[in-house]
């Protein structure tokens, strides 16, 4: 066995890997037949609706893995990550307006909405979103360089625990004001939609769709991975040292503000990674994404999951969001109570989440 | 009073505390002073809790430093640990580093070990993972990002769980450890980092007879490797390992010496012992 391979197979035990290869065949190979190869009339069938559904809360997923990561296992709660997620999204919605081309209403070169207001070119930070290459390394980017710079100030004073979670839950509402303004340039509080194609592949089509299926689902894996990889090196063992003891981390020689920053910092890239693979799915990004609620979610998400699990925190992605899903649809006035509910339970009978519950029911049969 | 506690250092060690400057990197002991203070005062909205004090620690030295509640000795850790900055004063590692400069990872990379007054180690970690966090290594992020035990750093993390008698619990989870225990572990974690000088705030607080008196033959076999600096409560202890003490009130040096001349000392009983 190879380093590469050796380190691989050490991340998860038997069991682990035998789960991940039965939801990487589900999502590369089940889902995909069931949905392009099986008639429309089948029982076995899988609409585009369900399709969407489940590719849009691995992006959620991922993004709960990621929060995880500084939350679970540094200790440092953001509710201000659904500003990093948006702003992978609009990133990528930029690329996307542009391929709209002249297909528009205003059959114009450029985007409807900078028509609607009259601008005659395209404003300076527009230039390139023509490329895919230039998109993807502002999904990465943007998100990264903010959080770099935030973070640096923020850990380097210093700031900790419900303060710091204060300033992130401000900084997602100042991007939402500012995004939502007009003359920003970002569609104001319409955003982006109407998009017809990625890549010269038209978007809606079921192909398009389980292939930006796939993909997420890759990405989800890969995150995992790299997740549970960080978290089992001695780098991770010095994050969770941070989040219990940081005096003694310094006092050991560790710099805690340059450990913080690199989670940080990967975290929102992460975040800006989801968000990407989020909006040619979804179809629309627009400044809700940034509201201050949408932030919180992601919290109660990984509460629910269980904190300093990673695949917990997926598996809350996936539950609080199927249930959001349900709920909406079924008792729409309802779903915030649910949710507000659902946060008290947790934290009163729950405190390991799901994967912590479910760790004490086996110990409870194997006793 | 510098003079007898370098005496009682045996020539060996002299020589073993040489040969680890050059590990080190630039601490410079050239003179045989380790630690060097010079009328160092920190105030706290006006209160003084270091009023022009002056320290010097030699290399190889075990000291003792003693004073009532508030006397400053907390805070003079503090100052020379970088988690404190002096008002003003000087606060010298060996010839060359200025303490006062470096943040709390530089100090500690540098090679001063802190030991604290309630036992801090990593709860939640393995004895084993809180003893090869402590280990002396590159502790930059990336390195720490593939870093991988070497079987010599395994080996080194094995002596020491002997050392500190904690083999047996070794993959046991530190937060179930007896206080005792937490306190050898965190002094284990300490001698991890290989420092040169390590000080330590009330070891043997919370430790029964038997324990003290392992930790006492424990100071006594590290002097001469590292210096100590030792704040405790315990008299008894003191009168065990002492051989220079050092005795702070309201944040100023009132007497130093052996410990039968420190005792008999009239400021002192006045301040101190005499309570």
């Amino acid at each position: 066995m190879g380093p590469i391979s050796a380190t691989f197979s050490r991340l998860y035990g038997p069991r682990g890997w035998l789960v991940l290869g039965a939801v990487g065949a589900a999502l590369f190979i089940v889902i995909p037949v069931f949905a392009l190869a099986v008639p429309p009339g089948s029982a076995f069938h899988v609409s585009q609706y369900w399709v969407t559904l489940i590719g849009k809360i691995m992006c959620y997923a991922i993004v709960a893995l990621a929060m995880d990561l500084i939350w679970g296992y540094a200790g440092i709660l953001s509710l201000g990550h659904g500003l990093f997620f948006a702003l992978g999204g609009y990133a990528m919605g930029m690329h996307l307006m542009r391929q709209i081309g002249r297909e528009g209403q205003y059959q114009a070169d450029l985007p409807d909405f900078m028509v609607f207001l009259d601008w005659k070119e395209l404003p300076w930070h527009w230039s390139g979103s023509d490329q895919f290459w230039w998109a993807m390394l502002l999904v990465v980017a943007v998100p990264g360089l903010l959080a770099y710079v935030f973070g640096y100030f923020a850990f380097r004073s210093r700031v900790k625990g419900v303060y710091f979670s204060i300033i992130t839950q401000a900084l997602t509402f100042a991007a939402m004001l500012l995004f939502f303004r007009n003359e920003t340039g970002f569609g104001g509080n319409n955003g982006f939609t109407d998009f017809k194609r990625i890549l010269g592949f038209p978007i809606a089509t079921p192909e398009t769709r389980v292939a930006l299926f796939a993909i997420t689902g890759a990405m989800l894996i890969g995150t995992l991975l790299l997740g549970r990889y960080l978290v089992t090196s001695r780098f991770g063992r010095v994050l969770a040292a941070i989040r219990d003891a940081e005096q003694r981390v310094m006092f050991c020689g560790y710099n805690p503000v340059h450990y913080k920053l690199a989670v940080w910092t990967a975290s929102a890239v992460l975040c800006g990674i989801a968000g990407a693979l989020y909006v040619p799915q979804v179809g629309i990004i627009n400044p809700s994404e940034m509201s201050p609620a949408n932030s919180i979610e992601i919290a109660i998400w990984v509460a629910v999951g269980g904190r300093g699990t990673l695949a917990g925190a997926a598996v809350g992605a996936g539950l609080v969001n199927g249930a959001k899903s349900f709920f909406t649809q079924a008792f729409p006035e309802y779903w915030l109570f649910f949710l507000g509910l659902l946060f008290i339970l947790v934290t009163l009978f729950m405190p390991n989440g799901v994967v912590g519950l479910a760790d004490r029911l086996r110990g409870a049969r194997r006793a | 009073m510098n003079g007898v506690a370098l005496h009682t250092g045996s020539g060996l060690a002299a020589g073993e505390a040489a040969l680890g400057r050059v590990a080190s990197g630039g601490l410079d002991t050239a003179h045989g002073v380790v630690l060097y203070l010079e009328d160092i005062s920190v105030s706290f909205d006006g209160f003084k809790a270091l009023d022009r004090l002056s320290l010097a620690i030699d290399v190889g030295e075990l000291r003792c430093v003693i004073g009532p509640n508030g006397a400053g000795k907390t805070t003079m850790m503090d100052v020379i640990t970088g988690k404190t900055r002096p008002d003003a004063g000087k606060a010298f590692f060996g010839q060359t580093i200025d303490l006062a400069r470096m943040s709390e990872a530089e100090i500690a990379q540098a090679g001063i070990g802190r030991k604290f007054q309630k036992p801090t180690i990593f709860e939640r970690h393995t004895v084993f993972e809180n003893l090869e966090l402590a280990m002396k290594a590159d502790k930059r992020v990336r390195s720490t990002l593939f870093a991988r035990l070497a079987s010599a750093e395994r080996d080194r993390i094995a002596d020491m769980l002997e050392r500190i008698r904690l083999t047996d619990a070794a993959d046991r989870t530190a937060g179930l450890l007896s206080h005792g225990q937490k306190q050898w572990l965190e002094i284990g974690m300490l001698l991890m980092q290989e420092p040169r000088l390590l000080l330590l705030d009330e070891p043997v607080a919370g430790m029964s007879d038997e324990e003290t008196e392992r930790t006492a033959e424990l100071f006594l076999s590290l002097a001469g490797k590292h210096s100590l600096v030792v704040v405790e409560h315990d008299m008894q202890f003191i009168a065990r390992i002492a051989r220079t003490v050092t005795v702070l009130h309201e944040g100023a040096v009132i007497a130093e010496g052996p410990m039968g001349e420190v005792q008999n000392d009239r400021r002192v009983i006045e301040v101190y012992l005499g309570r």
